[in-house]
């Protein structure tokens, strides 16, 4: 294919999808740390991931080896992106699929609604997609008079309570099982009234659900994890079965994947394949591995499209630190780890990628600026760029995106002002004494005015020194 | 040996009596401190703000102060990892490859304090006295960015009287972060609040670290609850001595009610 340089590369358009929060990070926390069952909720599974996690990784004495192999790999991929896409598009067509290219969500949801159309199905089955989350394809086909059934039990429990996912790997960790009971109840068709709340009879009555689902839907829409150029192969990585079930049983399958996803080779799986399991859900294989090239003859299914979605990629791309955020593989290892993600929960990020993963990633699709807060929703403990599987700096980035947010003009003045005040030593001295004098005179350590106040609500401010240690040392 | 003190701007201003000690216990174990008067402050706080073009002077500056000195010495592990991990960064953002070389040359000479006793010096034992209670907060930045990893508490380990208490999720941020801690006041209050947790827990008297910023976050945290427990410098600790104990000239790190 050909392509005409028209300037820098779009981010994801407005108006669609789910990349954008209707209120910024510190409000929406504010709500959810004040949510006892949600902290709890967050505390207990985060907690238990991180150990399992721990302890698998603990047993690969290359972990780092591997570590920076998918680091060298991602690198090499991202250097090269057009080449390879277009080596996987080939590849893909010579094993009998189709490939769509999507610049955004609208143009990608179009595709697959097209596609669905054109099979004659008014129902599809889906396999767990942080892609078509972040596209809102479920809005777009309901809108399209087509009915897309979530297969991945937690996505089901957010689908059928009309929620929204709050953690790329458990989607519906903010819920408990009385609440999915009382879902179950509402929402699921056929569902048995006496159910109760333990989780064999809830996974038994999501399965009757679903297993009339697979038997009976006759096109199935995916993610991918991975995409091999070299070869054409599509992978999907799950626990569950379902994406076994719908990548096999119906007659046409629609693979909507990110651009980033693609391999070079496919002696590179074997990295992130060891990689993926370990730092995701702490286990050492994950169980079910779904790979597939083109389509097979009286195999599966007869129909196979595998739409390329960019939606602010290529903006990404072209930023030389942030770039880092493609070669995420979707472990969400960062969240499990993180203390702000701990306590305030997916949604306060507003995007379907939250977590210190979401915080570099949504405001690179969106551009910066309508995501202004996630790249301050870190205190820059660094724990995520220690836990990453693919060695993404995320404090770096964090960093880096802070540099391109628009500051508040109060603060920006105050800053630049600091900044010229400590490059001058005897200013410098000057603002230590007069920063002492109004603390003596002012409010003795609480109820300072805003920004401060945000300080002083929950803590002291510490009593001001005789002396700065420079008077000290100039009269030792 | 000559070591220049990089004091940093926090203890220079609110926590003196943690660079005193620094001063003092090298000193008193043998080596020449220098103080160069034109330093003000590393620039980490413009820098994780958001603002690398006005931090770009201080870096220039940093890198200036102390290029004569083969020898720096912070205590703080976050402003080291700054001057490490960032202060080339930054002149390279802006096209100073020239600065960002001086820069990394600054940060190879720069040492946390318990980096430079144990690594440097090699010493574990410096002579000190403290008979309280305590336990260790390891920083984000000295953890994580310089990985001092067991230095500060085979340094503590070794003070006569200190009775050492692990410290439970020891290596969770304090939620401290810098303008985080004003900017999302609410979430590293709920941070704090299980930091606090697991201090309480460990029924220690004081609570060390090696920065004084996660100190000033955990102790005012302390303090505005009167839960009666202080908060000092890991160098406050390393310079005590019966002496200074007994005679009662410590300072403490003295919060307003």
């Amino acid at each position: 294919m050909t392509r005409t340089f028209l300037g820098m590369p779009a981010t994801a358009p407005r108006g669609v999808g789910h990349l954008r929060g209707e209120e910024p990070f510190p409000a929406a926390a504010r709500r959810a740390l004040v949510d006892a069952q949600l902290r709890r909720n967050l505390r207990h599974a985060t907690t238990t991931i991180r150990g399992k996690s721990g302890a698998v990784i603990g047993e690969v004495p290359d972990w780092q080896e591997l570590r920076a192999a998918a680091r060298a790999i991602k690198t090499d991929t991202m250097a090269r992106l057009p080449e390879l896409l277009e080596q996987l598009e080939a590849a893909v067509t010579a094993a009998g699929g189709t490939v769509h290219w999507a610049a955004d969500a609208v143009e990608a949801n179009r595709i697959v609604t097209d596609l669905v159309g054109a099979a004659g199905a008014d129902r599809v089955m889906k396999v767990k997609s942080m892609a078509t989350q972040e596209i809102g394809l479920n809005e777009a086909l309901e809108a399209a008079g087509i009915e897309p059934v979530e297969t991945d039990l937690a996505e089901l429990i957010v689908q059928l309570g009309d929620d929204r996912p709050s953690h790329i790997l458990v989607p519906a960790i903010h819920r408990n099982r009385a609440e999915i009971r009382e879902i179950f109840l509402r929402a699921m068709p056929g569902v048995d009234p006496t159910l109760t709340d333990e989780p064999a009879v809830l996974a038994a009555a999501a399965r009757r659900h679903l297993r009339e689902t697979f038997l009976s839907t006759r096109v199935a829409v995916s993610g991918a994890n991975f995409a091999v150029a070299e070869t054409g192969t599509l992978a999907v990585v799950e626990s569950e079965g379902n994406g076994r079930m719908c990548l096999t049983l119906p007659e046409t399958l629609i693979t909507v994947m990110g651009i980033e996803k693609v391999v070079p080779t496919w002696r590179d799986l074997e990295v992130f394949l060891q990689l993926l399991p370990r730092a995701s859900t702490g286990e050492r294989m994950n169980p079910y591995t779904s790979m597939w090239t083109g389509v097979t003859p009286g195999d599966g299914p007869q129909a196979f499209h595998l739409v390329l979605l960019d939606n602010g990629r290529s903006a990404v791309l072209a930023d030389e630190v942030g770039r880092q955020a493609l070669h995420c593989i979707r472990c969400s290892a960062c969240l499990n780890v993180c203390p702000v993600y701990e306590r305030a929960g997916g949604h306060a990020y507003g995007s379907v990628y939250p977590g210190p993963i979401g915080a570099v990633l949504s405001p690179q699709l969106t551009g910066v600026a309508d995501n202004a807060s996630l790249p301050y929703a870190s205190s820059l403990c660094g724990a995520c760029y220690d836990a990453c599987p693919v060695m993404i700096d995320i404090p770096s980035i964090l960093v880096h995106l802070r540099g391109q947010a628009p500051h508040p003009r109060a603060e920006a003045t105050a800053m630049a002002a600091a900044a010229y005040t400590m490059d001058h030593p005897a200013l410098y001295a000057a603002a230590q004494r007069a920063a002492r004098l109004s603390r003596l005179a002012g409010p003795r350590g609480r109820g300072l005015p805003p920004p401060l106040s945000g300080w002083t609500a929950s803590r002291d401010l510490p009593e001001p020194p005789p002396q700065t240690f420079r008077e000290w040392w100039a009269q030792r | 040996m000559r070591i220049a003190l990089f004091v940093t701007c926090l203890a220079d201003t609110l926590f003196p009596e943690a660079a005193k000690a620094t001063v003092g216990l090298l000193e008193r174990l043998g080596h020449e401190v220098v103080f160069p008067e034109d330093q003000t402050c590393c620039g980490q706080m413009h820098v994780n703000t958001g603002y690398p073009d006005e931090a770009l002077r201080l870096v220039r500056r940093h890198v200036r102060v102390f290029a004569p000195y083969d020898v720096v010495v912070a205590p703080s592990g976050s402003c080291v990892g700054s001057v490490r991990h960032q202060h080339a960064a930054v002149a390279r953002r802006a096209g100073d490859e020239r600065l960002a070389a001086q820069a990394e040359d600054a940060g190879r000479r720069t040492y946390e304090l318990s980096e430079f006793l144990v690594d440097v010096l090699g010493v574990t034992d410096v002579g000190a006295y403290y008979p309280h209670r305590v336990t260790y907060h390891p920083t984000c930045h000295s953890l994580r960015m310089l990985r001092v990893g067991e230095r500060p508490l085979r340094l503590l380990r070794a003070v006569r009287g200190l009775e050492l208490v692990e410290l439970p999720q020891a290596e969770q941020c304090c939620g401290f972060g810098g303008t985080f801690a004003v900017k999302n006041a609410d979430t590293s209050t709920a941070m704090l609040a299980d930091k606090m947790r697991n201090v309480l827990a460990t029924r220690a008297d004081v609570c060390t670290a090696g920065d004084a910023s996660c100190l000033m976050h955990i102790g005012g945290g302390l303090s505005r609850l009167r839960t009666g427990v202080r908060t000092v410098h890991l160098a406050e600790i390393l310079a005590s001595t019966e002496r200074s104990e007994t005679v009662g000239e410590r300072q403490r790190l003295g919060v307003r009610p």
